[in-house]
């Protein structure tokens, strides 16, 4: 093993014996909060743009509509050309789906009627929600795209936030660090003194402390995704319940592969450099006399 | 090896400890530097592995002048000077034997070595059987003793003592610098700081007397 090798493990293992879970816990929790955000907004994302993509727009019949005007309806709207597609939601049918989610056959069961009418859903690209309105029989139109708008406005508002709140977590994690070293070097100080009468390099003195920045950082950021792993699975267990109700299968995903090791290695670089202006400013000042 | 010309050293507020020291000791040469305490013997001690510079004048090391010797020099100038200190400066968090294997941890010797290293220098100031203790439970004779192993285990070509037996009873004095003298006979340049006097003059080495800031 060369000496460049040994000299820099030896700083590893010696960083690694000065880390401390309590410093690491706290860059940890952290960090977890704005990577449990970008888990959440990345999760969402997915149902916003499917949602902008294909905006659907929701037509409800009054209640006392026939059947017959109905389909007439239907016929109608299958041949504008600027509807991509047409479903018919008869009444019964609505019925069924609600008395499916939990909790509300009860409520259905105590109303004795069906209180639902008949619907269609439509997709189209246009913006024809208002025309639709007018047409004979529709009781009222609900359109997604203004939702998909409100959404994808709501999105950009959190990752706004999310970006502001890592920002000042990351400077957070620089202090952290810098004030670990600095406690670091201060009870070393008799060391430090003693190796630079000896001959030691500052580069020497330093490269520990190094090691224990980054290696806090990592730490952190390896905590940050447990935490933010633990956090994500007890709520999808409530999620889960909801999203089944409305037949869909949304959970909120852990973060992608390439981003949780963005989290871990951004974590190591701002240790580094908490280390790195930590060593520069304290390390200087002891001096044998 | 080590060369004084016209040295002075003022300290911040204007004390002057050192006002014009002259001397040189030649590779191999073994002084005493005597003089009262505020002498000013540490002071000429330190400008040696440059924990302090020069006022003025020049001071010489190994070729090397202290007074324009770049910061980052400083170490490698360091390793080549064994340093012993009145206060021995041991670490009391680790060994006997990782104290002296310290200075090995920054010249990069391979670890076999460096054990080895430790071991021969512990062995040389007679204390090989107590490397495994801690210094603290050591008397002040012994730890000066680890502190000498500490300050050779890299061969250096010069030994700086600033009142190695200070604090230590006369037979234990006496050993230590027996050890000094040895180290000398090996061609290890030394300067011993001691203001015993007696002690001093039994060796009939050269004794550089230190009065007032000037070599008398």
């Amino acid at each position: 093993m060369s000496a460049w090798i040994r000299q820099h493990w030896q700083a590893v293992v010696l960083g690694f014996r000065k880390l401390s879970v309590l410093n690491a816990l706290v860059i940890g929790i952290a960090l977890s909060l704005p990577a449990a955000g970008y888990a959440l907004i990345d999760s969402l994302r997915p149902a916003g743009e499917r949602l902008a993509l294909e905006p659907r727009i929701s037509l409800f019949l009054a209640p006392q509509a026939r059947r017959a005007d109905a389909e007439a309806l239907g016929t109608r709207l299958r041949a504008d050309r600027r509807i991509a597609s047409v479903r018919f939601v008869p009444r019964e049918e609505a019925l069924k789906e609600m008395s499916e989610v939990q909790g509300l056959s009860e409520v259905i069961g105590a109303l004795g009627r069906n209180p639902l009418p008949d619907a269609f859903v439509v997709t189209s690209k246009q913006d024809i929600a208002g025309e639709l309105a007018k047409l004979p029989g529709v009781a009222h139109v609900q359109a997604d795209a203004v939702w998909a708008r409100r959404l994808a406005a709501a999105a950009s508002i959190a990752q706004l936030g999310v970006g502001v709140l890592a920002a000042l977590l990351g400077a957070a994690l620089v202090a952290v660090t810098f004030n670990t070293i600095r406690l670091q070097i201060l009870t070393q100080r008799d060391e430090i003194e003693v190796s630079k009468l000896l001959g030691a390099t500052d580069a020497f003195i330093g490269r520990p402390f190094y090691y224990l920045g980054l290696l806090q950082g990592v730490a952190g950021g390896l905590l940050a995704l447990a935490i933010v792993a633990g956090a994500l699975a007890l709520l999808n267990r409530e999620v889960r319940v909801l999203a089944d109700s409305y037949g869909s299968n949304f959970r909120f995903e852990f973060l992608p592969l390439s981003e949780a090791a963005l989290v871990v290695l951004g974590a190591s670089v701002l240790g580094w450099l908490g280390a790195w202006l930590s060593v520069g400013r304290h390390l200087r000042a002891i001096e044998p006399t | 090896m080590v060369s004084f010309s016209a040295v002075a050293k003022r300290y911040p507020g204007g004390q002057e400890a050192l006002k014009d020291v002259s001397f040189s000791l030649e590779a191999g040469e073994l002084a005493f530097l005597t003089g009262r305490s505020g002498a000013g013997k540490s002071t000429l001690l330190k400008l040696i592995p440059a924990i302090e510079r020069p006022s003025a004048g020049s001071v010489v090391v190994n070729g090397q002048n202290i007074a324009s010797l770049k910061r980052a020099a400083i170490p490698y100038l360091r390793r080549n000077i064994g340093l012993v200190f009145q206060d021995q400066k041991l670490l009391y968090d680790r060994s006997v034997f990782d104290n002296v294997m310290l200075p090995l941890a920054f010249s990069a010797h391979a670890p076999k070595e460096a054990a080895r290293r430790a071991r021969a220098a512990l062995d040389k100031v007679g204390l090989l059987g107590r490397e495994k203790a801690n210094p603290i439970q050591l008397s002040g004779g012994e730890q000066q003793r680890v502190a000498i192993a500490r300050a050779v285990v890299n061969r250096p070509a010069i030994l700086v003592a600033d009142e190695p037996t200070a604090n230590l009873d006369a037979e234990s004095a006496v050993r230590i610098l027996e050890i000094f003298v040895a180290f000398n006979q090996v061609g290890v340049t030394v300067l011993i700081a001691s203001h015993d006097r007696a002690l001093v003059e039994r060796y009939g080495k050269r004794v550089l007397r230190l009065e007032d800031g000037r070599i008398a």
